[in-house]
């Protein structure tokens, strides 16, 4: 009966706090500033030609950097609890699912470039390359292939903190007087070119590590499985 | 209603669902899909509201959703992680005030 | 302008769906499906750069992550747990 009640006034509570947010939406002033028409006006200037990329990687490119920090953290959090993951929860894999696996993922590594190569130009980039480049990565890890890097684990932590590295290498390169990530022109454009390419690449790693969850050294590669080393 | 008003109402109204699944709920994986279920109707307003100025979308909000996208990706899994710890400790997918007496 | 009516319903409607079916499975399926129809809405809100990255990874990854946890946090098959929690016994696997 009590738990009814707290049942009820809490759908009408988030109910009301519904209606509330409806009604603020709805009155929202217009924008004090057009933000398209200031990122359209230094959009020649920032090395790349589609604005999404150009909020991304230079007017905003401080929010970027954080959030590939917040990634490599993720990731150090997740392989901190020591779980493992079952490798082969379903038995070996088919014949068929091996020879998909075999020919879907260098088809979606050149997907990934090409969606890292048009960021520039038109929708696309680093988050969508590394999206799938990670989704590659789960395939390899559903079908029992260990990630490449598996078996070197440094390797692997190196290619997941690759992004990281080369933007805050790349935004102290470029510091002038105490500005950080303030490029324009042409220097911006293999700048940005640069650390979307290593930002990809990391970002397709973690996400292939966070689905795996287990941490380097306590997997067991598929060599070592079938054939014990002495 | 224009455009951008449907959808910025369509996000009030998965954001009030969501919201209401994340408190009631008691499996740890509901609560995870509500959380996500939040973060897409966040989401929604967001790039809804994004178009209301002119004839093109502000371009600003697209990026900040596009970084929340791969945030909350990686929030979910490092969730999803943290629920099968607590699953190998005590057996259970709820939180210690959500147990049955 | 319907289209768009009948997307912003259909999604309402998933996530309802989604968030209270007592069958955890059929939940993340449908919360895959939300993902997909949401990147529809992505498109039509002249969004193709946020499009492309909820495809690959709000409805891709989120999805196979949620599989994957579903499978392992409750391999042998769903327990109810719809709300108003508490209501109905507890369920039998909280008991051990």
């Amino acid at each position: 009966m009590r738990q009814m009640l707290a049942f009820t006034l809490l759908t009408l509570l988030v109910l009301a706090s519904g209606l509330g947010l409806a009604v603020a939406v709805l009155s929202l002033p217009d924008a004090p500033t057009d933000l398209a028409a200031r990122v359209d006006a230094g959009l020649d200037d920032s090395g790349v030609s589609h604005p999404v990329t150009a909020v991304l990687l230079n007017f905003r490119a401080y929010d970027t950097l954080l959030e590939i920090g917040v990634l490599l953290l993720v990731l150090t959090g997740t392989w901190s609890f020591g779980l493992e993951r079952r490798l082969d929860p379903e038995g070996p894999v088919g014949p068929i699912q091996a020879e998909l696996v075999r020919n879907l993922v260098p088809l979606m590594v050149l997907v990934a470039g090409h969606l890292l190569w048009l960021g520039s130009k038109a929708p696309g980039g680093a988050f969508q390359a590394g999206a799938v480049l990670g989704g590659a990565g789960v395939l390899l890890v559903l079908s029992q292939h260990p990630l490449p890097a598996w078996r070197h684990p440094a390797g692997y932590r190196a290619t997941a903190s690759l992004g990281l590295l080369v933007f805050l290498i790349a935004s102290v390169a470029t510091m002038r007087d105490g500005r950080l990530l303030e490029v324009r022109g042409r220097e911006a454009g293999l700048l940005i070119l640069l650390i979307e390419v290593a930002a990809a690449i990391s970002i397709g790693a973690i996400l292939a590590a966070l689905f795996a969850a287990e941490a380097p050294e306590t997997a067991t590669s598929l060599d070592e499985r079938k054939e014990p080393q002495p | 209603m224009s455009l951008s008003t449907l959808y910025a109402m369509t996000g009030v109204a998965l954001f009030s669902l969501g919201f209401h699944a994340l408190l009631v709920q008691r499996h740890l994986l509901r609560k995870v899909l509500a959380l996500n279920v939040l973060g897409s109707a966040t989401f929604l307003l967001l790039v809804g509201m994004a178009r209301r100025g002119g004839d093109t979308p502000d371009p600003v909000p697209h990026a900040m959703v596009l970084t929340g996208i791969v945030v909350a990706v990686s929030a979910t899994a490092l969730a999803l992680s943290l629920a099968r710890r607590l699953k190998a400790a005590q057996g259970l997918v709820r939180l210690p005030e959500d147990m049955p007496e | 302008m319907i289209f768009d009516h009948v997307l912003a319903l259909t999604l309402v409607g998933l996530a309802w769906r989604l968030l209270s079916t007592s069958h955890l499975f059929k939940a993340v399926v449908l919360f895959i499906t939300f993902g997909l129809l949401l990147a529809l809405a992505w498109v039509r809100l002249e969004a193709p750069d946020i499009a492309l990255a909820e495809a690959a990874i709000g409805a891709g990854l989120t999805g196979a992550l949620l599989l994957d946890a579903r499978a392992r946090l409750e391999p042998r098959d769903d327990v109810p747990d719809i709300a108003p929690a508490g209501s109905g016994p507890p369920a039998p696997d909280a008991s051990h």
